[in-house]
């Protein structure tokens, strides 16, 4: 009885996060004031950080890339780049959310700590390399958004969004884990490598049940990430849970969704490609045009951004059909930059509220630019980014990922990706139309709490950061993920 | 080999050679009679341990407070026991209108006891009694547990003891009446919740043992039995013990001046003696249980077990009816808790100092080999 | 011997499992569940795997079918049910179930399950015993979910609690 390749230090990052997240938990005991816990909560998120950077390039090489846990997990380019995704966007929330939980008086503890385990899973998810472990992170992940999706207990949107969220997410569960165990079936194994070996030997063959396993999990995933038509859930779980959660976890569940489904695919699974190719496409357009046609007709700010949030996801898939280096690196990158862009936007919804949530309409932005021009010009950063306007982060993310479909050979699905941008324009600008050239009606000006106004500063840093210097941050994306190509 | 017999076939051992027809009927005779037999000798046993536990409880419960108790029927009021049968099984009964389901109502008491009886098939009774010869005709070894000595002992008890729980639930539910009901959850979470300091005191026993068979259990304990390394175990279990079969003080669920009897408020005749026998035979296995983890079963002390395997057995009984007498003295003693502190003091006094106990067993075993 | 069981489990088992379905109470169902659970615990016995049994009995008689049970006493669903069920899906129903039967008839008689089988023959298992095998494989091979398990339930408890204590 002995354990091979534990290496428990490669996986110091995930650890370190949950212990921050019981620190929480215990401290809460101890302090009434709960956003020393907030600032306990970031604290660990940048050890994690520190931790990330040191496992790749830390002088100790053998912690980088050595599966670990007898090939459960592994701490490579790829988990690595996708902790930092995760770790921007727990941080960016956390600060955004101290002064939004006392407005909304749901300022507990057990928020942070369900917070720093929801990231806790994300960061697993991207490091996993076998079925149990990507379904168990992914359920770390998902439970603990169902709960912080009704953490505002005396709202019942609230509620109705953890309700909604939970049965369907239930429901995807169900899927995936349907598709693992045909999946097992198949190859007898449910890890990476061995069925990749397994598929090896096989060589082109095309099992009934592997089919229909991966059929399943696709499906699964593509509920967790919201692709159409497995999307019903999102406009309401996005526009009922607090602010602060949707952003969390309209960047964090789908960063990690993908995180997941592209080392399955891309590593586990090429062989596989033509058959779930096709597939992809469709629901990528489907998603991409659905998505975006419908936030066109959203008066109400919050489930505008849950549209465009499905729509994202859409031009995300693109990069992974591309299957090739550039359009992971794509993925990587536009992940990163929707990380700022997108927790950016709903920061600023935040700024704009208040109590009870009711400022949430087109119209509360109205005057923006008048009553508060710094808050307004982030929001039209942030909005021009969304929309894919150089010389932002999501333009760079967007070229990248549609010039690699293009060498791929998807010219048809990089120009639907294109087309779609031009439409989301229409209501990204709409916002900016409204801050700066409409009377505002609502005369109230809103307070913008130290910790917030730096998360919105972050944010539009980050955004605007990742527009002018590309390059460096590109290079990096695309190291990290030649470990999926390399095996 | 068609594809069908490769479905099945590993429903058989691999590797068994073909059985020829007496091979088979022994094979039947093995696995079927005998068993049906040991099992018909312990149903028959427990019943009659109940009906004398409850002779002796009242006797006791009579002496503890300067009464005579039962002392009509038979020579020591010994012929008590089937004279309370013969009335509650002519008993006339009346199943009113109310009840959710007629069938459920019927069977709740069944599985009750069903439940009970099935928790004792593998507590071994004693040790493997060697073939012996008697008027020159060979008898075969005896083994004087009813289940193969498999290794999931312990977890069996625990599968049964939740099964047990369906009984009463069931029966306060179909009862239909707000009493019983109330009865049913509060027996329901009780049970649940003294589960967890209970499983978490046998655990402790597991790291001493080694093993979950029952039978390795009480062989390590031949020397030692587990009561002096594990006191605080031992003492968790017992309490816990206490509750599991809703007696004193725990009897909650029942509470007479505040539910009336609870769960069994609506049952009369045979069927109310039905749970009163599964309470019974559940204490009766609790006890033996004991027995067997703490107080070495049949094996302690060795001197006196080895001397014949009757002996042994004889030694299990004794224990047994000690920790009985034990149940019957807490009883006689001890007010009932008030139903809020019961809880308290499951979660945060007993759970605590059971986790507490079993990290302090694994450090211990694990710094002191052997 | 070992047929004869089998063929006795498998009949109560499906019986048990027609009856959840066709039940019309909800809380007839959930006892015909709990015996089909009890049965597929034999099944496991019949396949030499003890403790997966035993957990069986513990974790889904012992635990679930309580809760469901729990769930029914208290909020007792009266006649209400089977009101806005359309029709169509009751085809939809009998379709899939069909499908799902056909497709697992499929893998039973055809054998086209390809992988490959693991290391743990019965053999092996008996020679260490069901419960120590199970827990070699759960301390070394699979460290990670087992521990990933124990998040994911603290998860659960701190979710249980944030959604249902009175006063946070």
């Amino acid at each position: 009885m002995n354990i091979s390749s534990l290496n428990l230090t490669a996986i110091a990052p995930q650890i370190i996060i949950i212990i921050t997240a019981l620190v929480v938990l215990l401290a809460e005991l101890f302090t009434g004031r709960k956003s020393l816990l907030a600032y306990l909560s970031l604290l660990g998120i940048i050890v994690a950080a520190i931790a990330s950077w040191y496992i790749w390039n830390g002088t100790e090489q053998r912690l980088f890339a050595v599966p670990m846990f007898q090939t459960m997990a592994v701490a490579d380019g790829y988990s690595l780049f996708l902790n930092l995704v995760f770790l921007v966007t727990a941080a960016l929330s956390v600060l955004a959310s101290i002064n939004y939980l006392v407005r909304e008086r749901i300022n507990h503890g057990e928020y942070y700590a369900l917070l720093l385990l929801a990231t806790g899973g994300m960061m697993l998810m991207g490091s996993a390399t076998d079925l149990m472990t990507v379904f168990l992170a992914l359920e770390i992940l998902s439970i603990s958004l169902y709960v912080l999706a009704g953490f505002n207990r005396a709202d019942l949107k609230s509620g109705e969004s953890a309700l909604k969220y939970f049965l369907l997410g239930a429901f995807a569960s169900g899927f995936l884990l349907y598709g693992i165990a045909l999946i097992y079936g198949a190859t007898g194994t449910t890890n990476l490598a061995a069925i990749v070996d397994f598929l090896k030997g096989t060589g082109p063959m095309r099992g009934t049940y592997l089919f229909i396993g991966l059929g399943l999990l696709l499906v699964g995933f593509s509920f967790k990430i919201a692709l159409v038509p497995f999307h019903m859930w999102t406009p309401d779980v996005y526009e009922g849970a607090p602010t602060s959660v949707t952003a969390f976890m309209s960047v964090g569940a789908k960063a990690a969704g993908f995180a997941a489904l592209g080392r399955l695919l891309l590593y586990a699974f090429p062989t596989l490609l033509g058959d779930w190719v096709w597939a992809l496409a469709v629901l990528s357009v489907l998603t991409m045009t659905l998505g975006n046609l419908t936030a066109l007709a959203q008066t109400n700010v919050k489930r505008m951004l849950a549209y465009s949030s499905i729509a994202h996801a859409g031009y995300i898939l693109i990069g992974l059909i591309a299957a090739n280096e550039a359009g992971m690196a794509g993925v990587l990158f536009y992940l990163l930059a929707y990380a700022f862009m997108n927790v950016g936007a709903f920061a600023v919804v935040i700024a704009v509220g208040r109590e009870g949530e009711p400022n949430l309409e087109l119209s509360d932005y109205a005057g923006l630019g008048s009553r508060q021009p710094l808050l307004a010009a982030a929001m039209a950063v942030f909005m021009f980014s969304l929309a894919g306007v150089p010389p932002l982060a999501g333009f760079f993310g967007k070229l990248y990922i549609f010039s690699a479909a293009v060498q791929a050979g998807f010219v048809a699905l990089a120009i639907i990706g294109v087309l779609n941008s031009v439409v989301s324009a229409f209501f990204y600008l709409r916002v900016i139309v409204y801050m700066y050239m409409q009377k505002p009606i609502v005369e109230a000006r809103p307070v913008l709490a130290p910790p917030l106004a730096l998360a919105i500063a972050l944010a539009v840093l980050g955004t605007i950061g990742l527009g002018l210097l590309p390059t460096p941050f590109l290079t990096l994306a695309q190291q990290s993920i030649a470990m999926l190509f390399g095996a | 080999m068609g594809r069908k017999t490769i479905f099945f076939s590993n429903l058989r051992e691999a590797g068994k050679p073909e059985q020829t027809e007496t091979g088979k009927l022994m094979d039947w005779i093995a696995n079927l009679l005998i068993p049906l037999i040991k099992s018909l000798i312990l149903v028959i046993g427990l019943l009659v341990g109940f009906a004398y536990m409850t002779w002796a409880e009242r006797k006791l419960c009579a002496r503890f407070q300067l009464r005579y108790g039962p002392n009509r029927a038979g020579p020591f009021g010994l012929l008590q026991p089937v004279a309370d049968a013969f009335k509650a099984i002519f008993k006339e009964e009346a199943i009113f209108g109310q009840v959710h389901s007629k069938v459920i109502y019927v069977i709740a008491p069944g599985i009750s006891l069903a439940a009970a009886l099935l928790a004792f098939a593998v507590v071994p009774v004693g040790p493997t009694i060697n073939s012996f010869q008697v008027f020159g005709f060979q008898v075969p070894d005896i083994s004087l547990h009813l289940a193969a000595d498999v290794n999931i002992g312990v977890l069996y008890l625990f599968a049964i003891a939740g099964l047990g729980t369906y009984g009463i639930v069931l029966g306060g539910w179909s009862s239909n009446n707000k009493y019983s009901l109330l009865g049913a959850l509060r027996t329901t979470a009780q049970l649940i919740s003294y589960e967890l300091p209970m499983g978490l005191a046998i655990v402790s026993v597991l790291l001493l043992s080694e093993s979950l068979s029952l039978v390795k259990i009480v062989e390590k304990q031949a020397v030692l039995p587990f009561v002096v390394l594990q006191p605080v175990a031992a003492l968790i279990y017992l309490i816990c013990g206490l509750a599991e079969t809703n007696r004193s003080p725990f009897d909650l669920p029942e509470t007479e001046n505040e539910l009336v009897s609870g769960f069994a408020t609506e049952y009369g005749g045979i069927k109310f003696a039905v749970f009163f026998m599964a309470e019974y035979i559940n204490m009766i296995v609790v006890s033996a249980v004991t027995a067997t983890l703490f107080l070495g079963g049949w094996q302690w002390p060795a001197f006196l077990a080895d001397l014949h395997p009757l002996i042994a057995v004889g030694l299990f009984f004794v224990k047994t009816a000690f920790v009985l007498f034990l149940f019957v003295w807490i009883r006689a003693s001890l007010p009932r808790v008030r139903y809020d502190k019961l809880m308290k003091f499951c979660w945060k006094f007993l759970f605590p100092l059971a986790l507490v106990n079993l990290a302090v067993t694994a450090v211990v075993v694990a710094l002191l080999p052997g | 011997m070992e047929l004869a069981l089998f063929v006795v489990l498998a009949v109560i088992a499906v019986i048990a499992a027609a009856g959840v379905v066709l039940s019309k109470k909800a809380a007839t169902g959930a006892l015909f569940l709990l015996l089909n659970f009890c049965t597929l615990a034999g099944l496991y016995i019949l396949l030499n795997a003890q403790f997966i049994a035993v957990a069986q009995v513990i974790i889904y008689a012992g635990a679930i079918v309580v809760l469901f049970l729990f769930v029914l006493m208290l909020l007792s669903p009266g006649k209400e049910e089977s009101q806005d069920r359309k029709p169509y899906i009751r085809v939809f129903a009998v379709f899939l179930a069909v499908l799902m039967l056909g497709e697992v008839g499929y893998v039973a008689f055809t054998g086209v399950l390809s992988g490959t089988p693991g290391q743990y023959t019965p053999e092996k298992i008996a020679e260490v015993g069901n419960v120590q095998a199970i827990g070699q494989v759960l301390f070394t091979d699979f460290l990670l979910p087992f521990e990933l398990a124990s998040v994911l339930l603290l998860v659960g408890i701190v979710g249980a609690v944030v959604l249902a204590k009175r006063e946070l």
